[in-house]
């Protein structure tokens, strides 16, 4: 694809560990991909940001526990606008345990602590067509 | 909203129904005041653009806001962090963001930035803040998208003589100190009405505002002098002059940028154009006449709406 991958990347709900999120962000940027970060938001500023701003790709990020309630939300909200085709990712602190629920619920894959950029950014570029 | 924030992608990435789409909407706008802000990095754009459309979206007006950050000139990606200012917006059903990367252009605001807003003005936005990425001297494209430019700076940034320069300085209807909370704020404020006192040349005299965006001062004024100056280009009929001066200018660009296109695919793909860049290359030739040869060779008239 010769446009940019576009990315929206939010912080989820009212967990403020942001460093590792904008950390991801600046990665993906230097992927060649452009990065929309929101800062902090519930599911449905989330979606509406994904609309508004076009995107192929939702990133999620959360330390702060909510990733089973939150993160499906996302997914749902998407579905309902007719937005399945918007990929829906996640990061952060999250149970290993948690993740085959979240992916049965729509979440494309879940990255963890020492993911490496390359293979988020290849994963992505795989999908995104 | 759904259907907005798909049309505004097509068009974002110039596809072939983006095209139609740009097609399709160029006789439905002309409604929406179209409102530039612009100004260096971190003077407090997004913060004052946020503040501008809260006010407007509590009247009940419909806003599209359209945010340009810079790609980055080594990997072509970009980060693209305006909406981080304006979270207190992300509830309102009235108010549409759109970020923009430049894409390679060197304005101020992305390429498909006009299309952006014509489309948005298609889809019955009021009012549309075009924010551009943090800019120095000589990015002023914002004056060929916006009828009413605000440049926003803060105290420090140099002396009179700063203010005196051509460029960025010439082309707004508002000036606008923010963080005025800071030592300097008096200065700047006089050295702009100085500037502004000595180029009287149109009959619109632009007013300078002090701002602290983050607390929501001046803010109110800011919005009523912007208001003002909507009042005066329509009173004037420059409301509609400048925006007939606008298109045509926005034909030129797209001739231009397209001319640019076809031509690079042109000469890479003719052998003989080619030899011609070789033996400028070895400097057997100077650039000017295999310049003319080329753009006499690749200009053939054809009768209008012939290929």
């Amino acid at each position: 694809m010769s446009r940019p991958i576009k990315v929206v990347m939010a912080k989820l709900g009212l967990d403020i560990h942001w460093r590792g999120a904008v950390a991801v962000s600046r990665m993906l940027r230097d992927e060649g991909m452009e990065v929309v970060y929101l800062g902090n938001q519930f599911p449905e500023q989330i979606v509406n940001a994904a609309v508004q701003e076009g995107a192929d790709v939702v990133g999620l990020s959360t330390l702060g526990g909510n990733h089973n309630s939150l993160g499906p939300k996302v997914v749902e909200l998407l579905r309902k606008k007719g937005l399945e085709d918007i990929l829906v990712l996640m990061g952060g602190v999250i149970p290993p345990e948690d993740i085959p629920a979240l992916k049965e619920k729509g979440i494309a894959a879940v990255f963890g602590p020492e993911s490496k950029i390359v293979d988020i950014a290849s994963f992505i570029r795989g999908k995104v067509s | 909203m759904v259907a907005l924030g798909r049309a505004l992608k097509e068009v974002e990435n110039q596809t072939p129904l983006g095209y139609e789409i740009i097609k399709h909407t160029v006789t439905k706008k002309g409604n929406a005041h179209v409102v530039g802000v612009t100004g260096p990095p971190g003077v407090g754009k997004s913060t004052l653009t946020g503040k501008l459309c809260r006010f407007w979206a509590d009247m009940g007006l419909s806003v599209g806001v359209i945010c340009v950050d810079p790609t980055s000139p080594f990997k072509g990606g970009a980060l693209l962090g305006d909406r981080i200012r304006m979270q207190e917006l992300a509830k309102l059903p009235n108010v549409f963001i759109k970020s923009l990367a430049t894409r390679g252009n060197v304005g101020g605001i992305a390429a498909s930035t006009g299309d952006i807003v014509q489309v948005m003005d298609a889809f019955g936005k009021d009012i549309i803040i075009v924010e551009t990425v943090g800019v120095g001297q000589v990015e002023f494209d914002v004056m060929d998208v916006a009828d009413t430019v605000v440049l926003v700076t803060v105290p420090g940034l140099g002396d009179t003589i700063q203010t005196l320069k051509a460029g960025i300085m010439e082309v707004a209807a508002v000036y606008v100190v923010n963080q005025a909370d800071r030592p300097g704020a008096d200065e700047s404020v006089s050295d702009l009405q100085m500037m502004i006192e000595e180029s009287a040349a149109s009959t619109w005299k632009p007013s300078v505002l002090k701002t602290v965006a983050i607390d929501n001062d001046g803010t109110e004024q800011l919005l009523d002098e912007v208001e003002r100056h909507k009042e005066y280009l329509k009173e004037t009929c420059l409301w509609v002059g400048n925006r007939r001066e606008r298109n045509i200018k926005q034909l030129f660009k797209v001739i231009q940028n397209s001319f640019k296109q076809q031509l690079n695919e042109y000469i890479e793909t003719n052998g003989e154009l080619q030899k011609l860049v070789s033996q400028v290359g070895e400097g057997k030739l100077d650039p000017h006449s295999a310049a003319e040869d080329i753009i006499a060779n690749l200009i053939r008239k054809t009768p209008l709406g012939g290929n």
